[in-house]
């Protein structure tokens, strides 16, 4: 790392840090936008850490990293002791340093946030990791083998995370994955210049390294029987929110209409911004609208921008209703993306292939359910958007397939299996954690009721 | 130098996870343009029922492409194709012994088999590679089964013995009247249907033989399934590249599917949709092709 940068210190919360690359370069590449903390901005930042008595940082932290540990090590230059500290209680560490909004959670809470800036637990998070990734990993001890079988299904964040905790607990592991690579949303749908694929690799090899089996182009439900999956000595269920929302609006099944999945997907994956080099293709559009305004609509529309569209944000309630991270809202708007808020999509236009996007102004007023102001329609308020490609970025829900074919699995009416607190479904020896049990949330949250479910599958299984 | 290791200049990261590689244990050119392919993927082949697909992945830089199971045996799977796109050609340069990156499957819903009384089995072109398994499915299952396979002329006609075998009738037609009727399969079916009673129909083939074909049945108002064959990804419910519409609601045809009742299709959006990359196939299968020209002299392994 090169570390003639300014200090790190100055950044508001979760906002664009200094950093960044500039946007007008940026936006020619898929390398990451963030370039990281140099050793000695991270150690200048962990020597403002007051290293609390009662930390909050490690409440807001939903797997519990004991903060103010990692980061003493740190102060101190002692860089491989604050990777053995983070491993303790999070086997992915490279991976949240990015993507975790820590300006809600650990950031959010640290005291130094009400006088000057909060400590940038996550900069200095994600620091230790590369380090400890270019100087070669450390594995966490493994416990003796228990001669217990756990099935982990999915290999995304959480599925990760409690086949890690598994492992180390002595229990054999397999993990069963769907796709060709392992990762799940960290590899088909966060793209590199947020999160670099062989950074969410690396992770995944010292997951791998613990003895977890992974076995990529297994289908559970398919390729592998519910019978067989139930005959493992306890299943943990980390299918995730992989099913995409359609607004169901005329002209969404016009050629050029993707559901944000199969965009990020076609370039994440699948490599298609590398086509014909590698063999799936993409559109390539010269306007593009992105309905949505989460992080995941931010992703989109980004990622059209790098491959040189002009592009507009559709979002039917306004900017600080959205429910992005700031750091990304800034991020897009750095790069050119448009915003369009209070604006909602009506109906998609085009004979064959979509030509525009018609638009309603929207007006907010009262509060709705989720609290947040609501959004109704301006009569006359009609105009076009002329495009020629639609990402619709609105939400996924939990992944049906498998799920459905589990006699005597309960779940709510959107989809979720219903567990509980330790992520115990209504078949005694099966759990499930991440955007399966809760629908679709964050990263971070994932690996958190994975930790939870992993830590009582643990006790499930010695107890007996 | 070997052609299957052609353009991958692309760089990516070493993959993660246990190396599992399909082998090709027989690979037979069936007709010009269409090959036989039997490839050892045990979690397929173990599981795979009668209407079911699988994805092949070529090697690192490939997409990832639907294939029909056509037969199963022991840890194998057959699949029949015809080259028409890269990834096709590619894998038709594959002999028996190489390796294919990724398998997955079996994928979509199996075919709705039951003892419905007299089936009706309609397989066009390479379409026809997916009728075996259905045919003998549903004469398992008690059916008395009738077999129809058309394709536009005798050479391209396949799995004749296999479907008389497990068909208790089997109409052959050809476009150019080399072989059996000389017309389509829906012109059998018509005169079937005119004459018996039919208690189900499967067509499978190219989306406006299944759009002609399903027309026929439509009348006598006969269930009748088709297999669509749209774009798809990831074929597990993630993407939604493969969505069609059915009975007026939005399906994906790799979770929902892949058969569908065909009187509920909106198959001019299924032949619209199957065109939105034809400029970058065209792209993809020129390069490939002035690829193999640089690296020709090793080719004709194919009988």
């Amino acid at each position: 790392m090169s570390g003639s940068r300014s200090t790190g210190a100055g950044a508001a919360k979760g906002a664009a840090t200094m950093s960044d690359r500039p946007a007008d370069v940026r936006i020619h590449d898929f390398k990451e936008v963030d370039s990281g903390l140099s050793a000695a901005e991270a150690i200048a930042e962990a020597e403002r850490c007051l290293q609390c008595k009662k930390p909050f940082c490690i409440k807001g932290c939903p797997v519990c990293i004991d903060i103010p540990a990692f980061i003493r090590e740190v102060a101190d230059g002692n860089f491989p002791a604050a990777a053995r500290a983070l491993k303790e209680q999070n086997m992915l560490p490279a991976i949240c340093g990015r993507v975790c909004p820590q300006e809600t959670q650990c950031e959010g809470v640290c005291i130094l946030g009400n006088k000057e800036t909060a400590i940038r637990i996550g900069a200095i998070e994600r620091f230790v990791a590369d380090r400890e990734r270019e100087n070669g990993a450390e594995l966490p001890e493994v416990a003796r083998p228990t001669g217990k079988r756990v099935a982990v299904v999915g290999s995304g964040p959480a599925g990760l995370t409690a086949a890690a905790e598994l492992a180390r607990a002595g229990h054999a592991v397999t993990i069963f994955e769907s796709l060709h690579e392992a990762g799940g949303v960290l590899a088909y749908g966060i793209p590199a210049f947020r999160l670099p694929k062989d950074v969410v690799n690396a992770e995944i090899d010292q997951v791998l390294a613990l003895g977890v089996r992974l076995k990529k182009n297994h289908l559970v439900g398919r390729s592998v029987s519910v019978d067989e999956l139930l005959g493992y000595d306890a299943v943990f269920l980390g299918t995730g929110a992989g099913l995409p929302a359609f607004m169901c609006i005329p002209g969404e099944n016009l050629n050029g209409v993707y559901s944000a999945n199969e965009f990020l997907t076609r370039v994440n994956l699948m490599r298609a911004d590398a086509f014909p080099e590698s063999d799936t293709p993409v559109l390539h559009a010269t306007r593009v609208a992105v309905i949505g305004g989460g992080n995941v609509a931010m992703d989109a529309a980004r990622v059209a921008r790098r491959q040189g569209a002009k592009v507009s944000l559709i979002y039917r309630r306004g900017e600080e209703e959205m429910p992005a991270r700031r750091a990304e809202v800034l991020h897009a708007k750095e790069e050119g993306i448009e915003f369009l808020t209070c604006t909602n999509p009506i109906r998609i236009l085009g004979e064959q292939h979509v030509t525009g996007v018609e638009c309603v102004k929207m007006s907010l007023c009262g509060i709705d359910a989720s609290g947040r102001r609501s959004p109704e329609p301006i009569e006359g308020s009609e105009f076009t958007l002329d495009v020629d490609m639609v990402v619709q970025a609105i939400g996924t829900s939990p992944n049906p397939l498998l799920v459905s074919l589990i006699p005597g699995l309960e779940r709510a009416r959107k989809g979720n299996v219903v567990v509980d607190e330790n992520g115990r479904t209504s078949i005694p020896h099966v759990y499930a954690g991440g955007d399966i049990a809760t629908g679709a949330a964050t990263v971070i949250e994932a690996m958190g009721s994975a930790k939870r479910a992993a830590a009582a599958i643990n006790a499930m299984l010695k107890g007996e | 130098m070997k052609c299957s290791d052609a353009p991958r200049r692309y760089d990516r990261p070493a993959p993660s996870g246990v190396k599992q590689l399909y082998k090709v244990e027989s690979a037979t050119r069936l007709a010009d343009r269409v090959y036989e392919y039997w490839i050892c993927a045990p979690q397929v082949a173990q599981h795979a029922r009668a209407g079911q697909f699988l994805i092949v992945r070529l090697h690192d830089a490939g997409e990832r492409i639907p294939l029909t199971i056509s037969a199963v045996r022991g840890d194998a799977v057959r699949v029949i194709f015809m080259t028409v796109g890269k990834t096709t050609e590619e894998l038709a340069t594959l002999r028996a012994g190489d390796r294919i990156k990724d398998v997955v499957g079996p994928l979509g819903k199996p075919s709705d088999i039951e003892n419905y009384g007299t089936c009706c089995v309609i397989g066009g072109g390479v379409g026809i590679a997916s009728t075996p398994l259905i045919a003998k499915e549903l004469k398992n299952a008690g059916n008395y089964v009738i077999g129809i396979i058309g394709a536009r002329s005798a050479d391209l006609l396949m799995l004749e013995d296999e479907l008389r075998e497990v068909c208790d009738e089997l109409h052959i037609t050809t476009d150019d009247g080399s072989k059996g009727v000389h017309g389509f399969a829906a012109d059998v079916l018509k005169k079937l249907l005119a004459e018996r009673t039919i208690d189900r129909v499967w067509i499978i083939g190219p989306a406006i033989m299944m759009k002609v074909t399903a027309g026929v049945t439509a009348p006598y108002g006969v269930k009748t399934y088709v297999s669509l064959n749209p774009i798809m990804v990831d074929g597990t419910g993630m993407c939604g590249s493969c969505r069609v519409t059915v009975g007026g609601e939005t399906k994906f045809a790799c979770v929902d599917g892949p058969e569908f009742d065909a009187h509920q299709v909106d198959f001019n959006e299924l032949m619209q949709r199957q065109r939105i990359y034809t400029g970058q196939e065209k792209v993809s299968l020129e390069r490939f092709a002035e690829h193999r020209c640089r690296c020709s002299e090793g080719g004709g392994h194919h009988e």
